[in-house]
């Protein structure tokens, strides 16, 4: 193993209003992922710090980041990360038992979280029944259910086709739009940040290379 | 998390991988019935051992000596308490002081004598003693032929039936070859002569007495089985006669003569008397109030102590290998939490992610560990009760095949059972203590990486 310190993200300062639609662009290994982990607050930095809603994470213990993650941040990622054992609605309902949510509760607000991303019917099938669009949409669901103000997307459609591709991102949008959460969209697709972002920064090797409002306005019904 | 939610999610978990985990009970369980086994081995014989002396009847009695008499069975009494020369006298006063302590059901002297019995005209000698009446229920007189004395001063003697078999000319090589009912038919309501000494204080002088040469006769009622006097060693009697006729009968005592240098009066100076407890619980406190009358005391409680020692160790050992089993078996645990934390490594991942503390993360591998332990041990604890059942049965077969009477060796006191239980599962969840700290250290960025 080699010694050489890798600075994953280096020297980024970034200001993000509540509300915004940040898309993060970059090719892979450019750092996107690991800025998104550090507004997360699954990783921290060895240097600098990550504020959000007035609070530096780095003062944080380890159980008030869980809760950080918990109740301030929701994620969704590439791969789904669902749990296979368990069921659609177990998964979904999997951040409320942490939360330590009422059991009469949970199950109701499961639900109702997954009526909202368009899947009732399927509540008791396991996540490898569902297609990838629809995994995708029970990790939003899952992601939404503690109502957290931001929401952290990893490539959520570099798993899916375009058409399912376009539905999740139109389901982040309507978030963004209705709910005023705040979005973090993390891809290497230049098309689908314009379509949907409202800024758009671009990294490379670690470093920010560009920040700049989405001025793209050829896409029908991108903006309303 | 709440409890109830890990322990929730743990038995999904362990459904998940339902063989590894089912061997691994399944180590824990073979763990916990080596122990079971062990144990209730060692507490078995043990029970088997104090059966036997309860069956004796001395259990709740004390001898009570004076000081004055050196020949104390502890030396301890010996150098505590008040100089042998102060000490009181073992007279009539002094028994009806000890009748007066609280628990005691009666006081009487021990009175025996070696002297000749002849049956047949033949004469035989032997230790005669005299025996309360109460004593009649005692456990002592299980199995004996005949009846009890039909009043504590009737002309009857019952014979213990080693002495019934000398009484008919038969070799004997051992007492539990004798069979009584064998012994006992053709003695039951013969005569028996019996020879004493009466001791008769010379009127004036109290420090001189003459004896008087006396026979008498009596009918045999009883024969017993086992031995009414065991508690006695070498001493033991033999032949015993109601406790009021041989008080009658004054006779002359082994130590009479080195009492008849003392301040006695005409009335008579025990060697030792025996109290009577109403229960074997308050031996303890009752012999305390009788050393504090200034006498020495002797319980079997006493002599079962160096008894209750040896077993105190050997259950050490037996518990010890056992928990050799469960050691073993709790390496497994260890084992096969830090394979569930390796093959999920990423669901831990993931619940980190949408909010998992780190001790959520570690409850949830510990209510796994915790219910592992719980399940193992209860089923060590049927596996050990099973294995001690057949071990029981086994022996039992052996000990009718060799002519003995079966022996319930096996015992499992419902305090083993929860002990077990509780042992495993404590060892359980120390056993998960490394992988569910490991668990929840693990980084969740590394371990959503792995694809």
């Amino acid at each position: 193993m080699g010694s050489a310190t890798i600075r994953a993200v280096d020297g980024i300062t970034l200001q993000i209003a509540a509300g915004e639609f940040v898309a993060l662009l970059g090719a892979s290994g450019s750092g996107k992922s690991s800025l998104l982990n550090l507004l997360a607050g699954l990783d921290s930095p060895s240097s600098g710090s990550v504020i959000v809603e007035g609070q530096s994470l780095a003062g944080l213990s380890r159980e008030q980041l869980a809760k950080y993650r918990r109740h301030t941040v929701g994620m969704v990622f590439q791969s789904f990360n669902l749990i296979p054992s368990m069921s659609v609605l177990e998964n979904v309902e999997l951040p409320l038992r942490f939360a330590e949510v009422e059991r009469t509760r949970r199950a109701a607000m499961a639900s109702s979280a997954l009526e909202r991303v368009g899947l009732s019917g399927r509540l008791h099938h396991r996540p490898i029944e569902l297609s990838g669009g629809e995994q995708q949409r029970v990790a939003m669901a899952r992601a939404l259910i503690n109502q957290p103000h931001i929401l952290l997307a990893d490539e959520p459609t570099g798993n899916l086709d375009s058409r399912t591709g376009t539905e999740v991102m139109e389901l982040i949008r309507h978030l963004n739009e209705s709910l005023k959460m705040t979005v973090v969209l993390v891809t290497h697709e230049r098309d689908l940040a314009e379509k949907y972002a409202n800024r758009l920064i671009f990294l490379a090797d670690g470093k920010m290379v560009a920040d700049q409002a989405n001025t793209t306005t050829t896409i029908a019904g991108a903006k309303s | 998390m709440k409890l109830y939610d890990s322990i929730e999610l743990a038995a999904r978990n362990l459904r998940e991988s339902v063989l590894r985990n089912s061997l691994t009970t399944l180590g824990i369980s073979v763990g916990v019935a080596s122990l079971v086994a062990m144990l209730s081995l060692g507490i078995g014989l043990q029970q088997l051992a104090s059966r036997r002396l309860q069956r004796s009847g001395l259990f709740d009695s004390i001898v009570v000596t004076s000081r004055r008499n050196l020949r104390s069975f502890d030396r301890e009494q010996e150098q505590n308490g008040p100089a042998p020369a102060e000490s009181p006298d073992l007279n009539e006063a002094a028994r009806l002081k000890i009748a007066n302590v609280s628990g005691v059901v009666e006081v009487y002297p021990d009175l025996r004598f070696i002297t000749e019995v002849r049956y047949e005209d033949k004469p035989h000698l032997t230790m005669v003693a005299g025996l309360p009446f109460s004593s009649k229920d005692g456990d002592s007189f299980e199995g004996m032929q005949g009846k009890f004395f039909s009043s504590s001063d009737a002309h009857e003697v019952i014979i213990q039936k080693s002495f019934a078999a000398e009484l008919l000319g038969k070799t004997i090589r051992g007492a539990d070859e004798i069979n009584v009912a064998e012994v006992a038919k053709p003695l039951l309501g013969k005569e028996v002569v019996m020879r004493y000494s009466e001791r008769e204080s010379s009127g004036q002088d109290s420090a001189s007495f003459s004896v008087i040469s006396h026979e008498m006769p009596l009918t045999i009622v009883g024969v017993t089985d086992l031995d009414p006097d065991s508690m006695r060693g070498s001493a033991r009697a033999r032949v015993f006669v109601p406790q009021t006729l041989i008080e009658s009968m004054r006779p002359m005592q082994a130590y009479d003569t080195r009492a008849s240098g003392g301040v006695s009066s005409d009335q008579p100076i025990y060697s030792n008397v025996v109290a009577r407890v109403s229960g074997a619980g308050k031996v303890d406190a009752v012999e305390q109030a009788i050393k504090k009358l200034g006498f020495n005391t002797f319980s079997i409680l006493d002599a079962t102590k160096s008894m209750r020692r040896f077993f105190a160790i050997l259950d050490l050992f037996l518990g010890i290998f056992g928990s050799l089993a469960l050691t073993v078996a709790s390496i497994g645990i260890i084992n096969t939490l830090v394979m569930a934390i390796l093959e999920r490594r990423r669901e831990i991942g993931i619940m980190k992610a949408v909010g998992a503390s780190d001790s959520d993360v570690r409850g949830l591998f510990f209510a796994e560990a915790g219910a592992m332990g719980l399940l193992g041990g209860v089923c060590g604890t049927i596996l050990g009760w099973i294995i001690g059942r057949v071990i029981n049965f086994g022996t039992n077969v052996y000990l009718k095949r060799q002519g003995f009477p079966p022996e319930h060796i096996w015992s499992v006191p419902a305090w083993l059972v929860a002990g077990a239980v509780g042992f495993a599962f404590v060892v359980s969840l120390l056993s998960g203590l490394y992988p569910a700290s490991r668990a929840a250290r693990l980084d969740p960025v590394q371990a959503l990486r792995y694809e």
